[in-house]
């Protein structure tokens, strides 16, 4: 009985959890704060595994909130890309929690509780089926990210903290306006309903779609930092603190998602005179976002710098990638996304502790002091750029033979390829320069006497090891997003589990 | 009545994207919120304009879409509290970098 409540689950959890962590609880909040905090995230991690298996056992799950079934009331649609995406939250979630919990949250008041609101805000945007509410949910979450980005305070922060804020208000008035054009053009809000609604357009409404799809598409660009809309992303990653910025490693996903769903299913195979609406586009700007990463990267003289860069490698990747439009591209995008989110998180946080433990150089890459945990950041950093560059045998090298053998034989499968060869080249340039000034170019002399706490290590090293997990069941994970991929190119048949008036019942007709 | 509300909007979102492109916070700000407005009214009117109309169905032969409505509710609500938080924060740039222009790079550079 209660597994159909699963649906919602993991939004309840993290909703109630900032609520009640908002509550004064007496004169030492923090260690309470950080109990329900490390409980919620462990139950929503949870919670998410098990939705996960049950959407692979059963098929899709459609919770109708409120009850009012799906054309008219907003319902949740938890398909195998939803759970793969909110699990993947989940467990991204969980480690950059315990890490924060190291006195991180002491630098500013009421982390825990934007944390959770973050969370909530991004599984929503996962799991809802309808686009006002994900514009809500992103509403959310970006109303956290504002609160989070300040965390920690300082002029920096505050100056791309106003830069990040005032764009995503412009973001979410694009957002409104284009939700409106496509609500205006096709009465409905529902997407399943909406892609059908789409197919049936002509002539004049079907042009007026056309805008508001591509303004939807520059929306969800602004969140996934495509390219020329992408400005803000390195100053705002480099500058917040790095719990942060691992948390922001799912929030460029959340925008990859987004044009994921809208342009498969609204605007997707069977979307008549607009199908396949964005893929031309989004080839052309991900192979671009991707060239542009790869210059940003080689005049990186800071390591979250660089961090902040190789996501945005990440996003054109990613988005060249789907653009192919088959089963095989989009499984293989999402292969790579689980990858390059957990070691881009894991990135961040590291480049966190050895700013910390070098003291006065911080993430600069220049020489400096030997660090307290010297061996040990040496060998995470050695695991972890592995894993990013693409070598063997981690899962770096998996995500990127699979892209390259998704890539078409044709003018612009040899365009992705050269890309993203040229990109794994100067990344292992990048990260060789960085690790021999950090790592092996180091002053003589005693070593810097901070040590950042064990439990931020032991964080950092499970995100790591998610990597090798990801290797050793690379088949598994595959054949998994190959069933995303199938499902979410099914747009036939996938409206029908959605609206109970298509499934033959007929009773709201 | 669509040609007034159409030139309504499309002077409101001109108005505000030319105060949006200026250098100084404030601008900015008062410029989003033009937006914000802007976006509001155009929402409104995705239902189609109908004068007397009730947003329920059955009683009247003219009904207005309920649904706009409820939509602008929200975003008038999230529009509200995201210029709240955008004028805390323009002043408190304003504050601690002493100037409110916005992309200021050289006077934070030199004060390092």
């Amino acid at each position: 009985m209660w597994q159909q409540h699963l649906a919602i689950l993991p939004i309840l959890i993290p909703l109630f959890t900032a609520l009640l962590q908002l509550l004064p609880w007496g004169d030492r909040p923090q260690p309470k704060r950080r109990a329900l905090g490390l409980a919620s995230s462990i139950l929503t991690l949870v919670f998410a595994a098990l939705l996960l298996f049950n959407v692979n056992q059963q098929g899709m799950m459609v919770y109708a909130l409120g009850d009012w079934p799906a054309p008219f009331g907003i319902v949740l649609v938890l398909d195998k890309l939803s759970a793969l995406m909110i699990l993947l939250t989940a467990v991204l979630a969980l480690p950059v929690l315990v890490y924060g919990c190291y006195a991180e949250d002491n630098l500013g008041s009421h982390f825990h509780a934007l944390f959770q609101f973050q969370v909530m805000g991004i599984i929503g945007a996962f799991a809802t089926g309808d686009l006002f509410n994900l514009f809500v949910f992103f509403e959310v979450l970006l109303i956290s990210s504002y609160g989070l980005m300040m965390h920690g305070g300082g002029k920096f922060r505050v100056r791309s903290t106003l830069h990040y804020v005032l764009l995503n208000l412009l973001g979410s008035a694009l957002f409104l306006i284009s939700v409106g054009t496509l609500y205006a053009t096709t009465g409905t809000l529902n997407m399943a309903d909406m892609a059908e609604k789409v197919a049936q357009l002509s002539g004049d409404e079907a042009a007026l779609a056309k805008a508001g799809g591509f303004m939807l598409l520059a929306v969800f660009g602004i969140k996934a930092a495509i390219l020329p809309l992408h400005f803000w992303l390195p100053q705002a990653y480099s500058t917040t603190t790095g719990v942060v910025a691992a948390l922001f490693a799912i929030m460029t996903k959340v925008g990859v998602y987004s044009i994921i769903r809208v342009y498969t299913l609204i605007f997707g195979p069977e979307a008549n005179e607009l199908t396949w609406l964005a893929a031309d586009w989004l080839w052309i700007l991900g192979i671009l976002t991707l060239i542009f990463g790869i210059i940003g990267m080689l005049g990186a003289r800071d390591f979250r710098l660089l961090v902040a860069y190789l996501v945005i490698v990440s996003v054109g990747t990613l988005l060249a990638t789907y653009s192919f439009s088959s089963v095989a591209g989009i499984s293989t995008a999402l292969f790579y996304l689980i990858h390059s989110t957990v070691i881009t998180g894991a990135l961040f946080l590291l480049a966190d502790v050895m700013a910390f433990e070098r003291g006065k150089t911080a993430s600069r890459i220049v020489t400096g002091k030997r660090m307290a945990n010297h061996n040990t950041y040496a060998i995470m950093f050695l695991v972890a750029s592995i894993a990013i560059i693409g070598l063997p045998p981690l899962s770096g090298f998996a995500g990127k033979l699979m892209i390259l053998e998704a890539a078409p034989v044709s003018t612009s499968g040899f365009w992705l390829w050269g890309t993203m060869l040229v990109a794994t080249l100067v990344m292992l340039i990048m990260m060789s320069r960085t690790g021999s000034k950090m790592i092996w170019h180091t002053l003589q002399g005693k070593p810097n006497d901070q040590s950042a706490p064990m439990g931020k290590r032991v964080a950092i090293g499970v995100l790591l090891s998610l990597s090798l997990f990801l290797t050793i069941f690379a088949n598994p994970v595959r054949d998994y997003t190959d069933a995303v991929a199938e499902q979410l190119l099914d747009t036939e048949t996938y409206p029908n589990n959605i609206i109970p008036s298509r499934n033959g019942e007929g009773q709201y007709e | 009545m669509e040609a007034l509300f159409s030139v309504t909007v499309g002077v409101l979102t001109a108005c505000s994207v030319f105060l949006i492109l200026r250098g100084r916070s404030f601008p900015v700000v008062v410029g989003i919120t033009m937006l914000s407005y802007a976006v509001n009214l155009f929402l409104f009117s995705t239902g189609r304009l109908t004068i007397d109309g009730a947003p329920i169905l059955g009683t009247n032969t003219e009904y207005a879409d309920p649904l706009p409505q409820a939509l602008v509710l929200t975003a008038i609500v999230i529009g509200f509290a995201m210029t709240a938080y955008s004028v805390i924060l323009a002043v408190r740039t304003r504050g601690e970098i002493g100037t409110d222009e916005v992309n200021e790079q050289d006077s934070g550079e030199s004060s390092r």
